[in-house]
């Protein structure tokens, strides 16, 4: 008997995404200029990080009919945002069919206490974290892919680098620990102890890992691919760009050939303008996305 | 050498596969390594992506100049990259199994599943558990293709001359059986019977 939905056959889509590319997109045209420069799926949702930022209000999963516009014009697996804890939003993604369901910080938090029993849907989750407990508690809550959280419509790298950077080396820690100090540790960093014994093992996360939260150029994509992503999600760096199309085909490249800095010459070479984007010290600290999630 | 076509998809599982067989191995990103290996894996990811990087990286032309010698194996992206046509025309296919296959034909990520196989190879059968993920169907082959297993009659695994393609994935479940046969068993049996 075919057996759906278990943790394996979320984790092996997770793993056909990686050396990809995954892009923000908030309406059809958008979702095929990215299929067209080589995404590997796309994220549906009714603004990008760096409009919510500007807009406020309350952000929510986004209108089912915009998701399906967007179903029927890629061919390539549609994600989407639900918020943090709204496991009916999820629901009704899952009925829907998207292939990938976000439990994102850049939506207004649902529970400012739980997060969604992922282990209850047959649709993965992909989930932010800023550190190794993060993510842990998030693929003991069943994620099935695990990204860093940056700083969602910054423009700015440099939350993303920090996340990352934190997550590899609590994985080093991990690594030369005995194993009577890993109780302690999974203590301290709130992650549930067989997870943490299995990081300790493999010397990774048991998920594939993502970086999202501010890249905005090729560079920033090879810089995280060098520090550990495995693929990386570009939100408001593609559409908030100036010229957004050669932008995308860029950046998709390259991750493929994010070594290669010969080759990123001529990748970066003659695209428009990145998006502005905004120093760290220009975002008040009540106002910073990464601080949602529990 | 054997070498994994590293431009997108889950080419790190077939490292982990041919590191666990002892076969040397290495990632192809550019034309002029295909002149180093004697066997190429076209993993699984998403063929769109794959046909743009192939086409801008000067690939196309070089991997069907390799297919003439050297053995190809191909999982689920891979199987698609590899056939003579697909149902979608953004995939640019190499026409190196004479098949026509339509993408992610069991629906999208919730109907991807894992189900048992029977598998002959080798004048063996053997029993696989297999990953299908937005699988695609073959849905017309040619009189060359071999079947190597089928699902609900149909065929999932399939080999013409010295290439194999797979619907689904062995790298996923650490099942080395497939890219021992094609890199290494299916040279050794035809040695044996010359």
């Amino acid at each position: 008997m075919a057996k759906k939905g278990s943790f394996e056959v979320k984790v092996g889509l997770a793993e056909m995404l990686k050396g990809g590319v995954i892009m923000d997109v908030m309406n059809a045209d958008q979702a095929k200029i990215s299929e067209d420069a080589g995404a590997v799926a796309v994220m549906a949702l009714e603004r990008i990080p760096s409009e919510i930022r500007k807009h406020g209000g309350i952000s929510r999963a986004s209108d089912p009919q915009m998701i399906k516009d967007i179903q029927s014009s890629v061919s390539i697996p549609v994600m989407a945002k639900v918020r943090i804890g709204h496991f009916a939003e999820a629901q009704i993604l899952e009925a829907l069919e998207v292939d990938f369901v976000d439990e994102s910080e850049v939506l207004t938090p649902a529970d400012e206490h739980n997060h969604i029993w992922k282990h209850d849907f047959k649709v993965p989750f992909v989930c932010g974290c800023r550190n190794l407990g993060e993510a842990l508690r998030r693929v003991g809550e069943g994620a099935a892919m695990i990204r860093t959280k940056g700083e969602a419509g910054s423009g700015n790298i440099v939350e993303a680098v920090r996340h990352m950077r934190q997550v590899q080396s609590d994985i080093k820690k991990l690594t030369v620990m005995n194993q009577d100090e890993l109780m302690a540790v999974a203590k301290d960093m709130g992650a549930p102890f067989t997870l943490v014994e299995q990081v300790a093992k493999l010397g990774k996360l048991p998920v594939p890992n993502f970086a999202a939260g501010g890249i905005a150029t090729p560079a920033d994509a090879s810089l995280m691919m060098q520090l550990g992503a495995e693929t990386v999600f570009v939100g408001s760096g593609i559409f908030a760009s100036e010229d957004p199309a050669p932008r995308a085909k860029a950046i998709v490249d390259s991750v493929a050939y994010y070594k290669d800095a010969a080759k990123l010459v001529e990748i970066s070479t003659g695209l428009k303008s990145a998006m502005k984007g905004l120093d760290m010290s220009e975002i008040p600290e009540g106002e910073r996305l990464q601080e949602r999630g529990w | 050498m054997i070498g994994v076509l590293a431009l997108q998809g889950d080419y790190s599982k077939h490292l982990e596969i041919l590191e666990k067989l002892k076969i040397s191995s290495c990632e192809i990103r550019y034309p002029h390594q295909l002149n180093e290996i004697n066997g190429l894996i076209i993993p699984g990811g998403e063929s769109t992506t794959m046909t743009d990087l192939i086409e801008r990286n000067d690939l196309h032309n070089n991997i069907i100049t390799f297919s003439n010698k050297n053995p190809i194996l191909g999982t689920c992206a891979g199987l698609i990259m590899m056939s003579r046509s697909v149902n979608d025309t953004r995939v640019k296919s190499l026409n190196i199994l004479d098949i026509e296959v339509d993408r992610n034909a069991y629906g999208r990520q919730v109907n991807s599943f894992r189900d048992e196989l029977s598998v002959s190879i080798s004048g063996k059968v053997e029993n696989i558990s297999a990953t299908f993920i937005r699988a695609p169907k073959i849905n017309r082959m040619g009189r060359d293709i071999e079947i190597i297993s089928s699902y609900n009659n149909e065929p999932v695994a399939i080999k013409q001359g010295i290439h194999v393609g797979l619907a689904f994935h062995p790298e996923l479940d650490g099942i080395t059986l497939f890219h021992e046969y094609t890199f290494v068993k299916q040279f050794n049996e035809k040695s044996h019977a010359a």
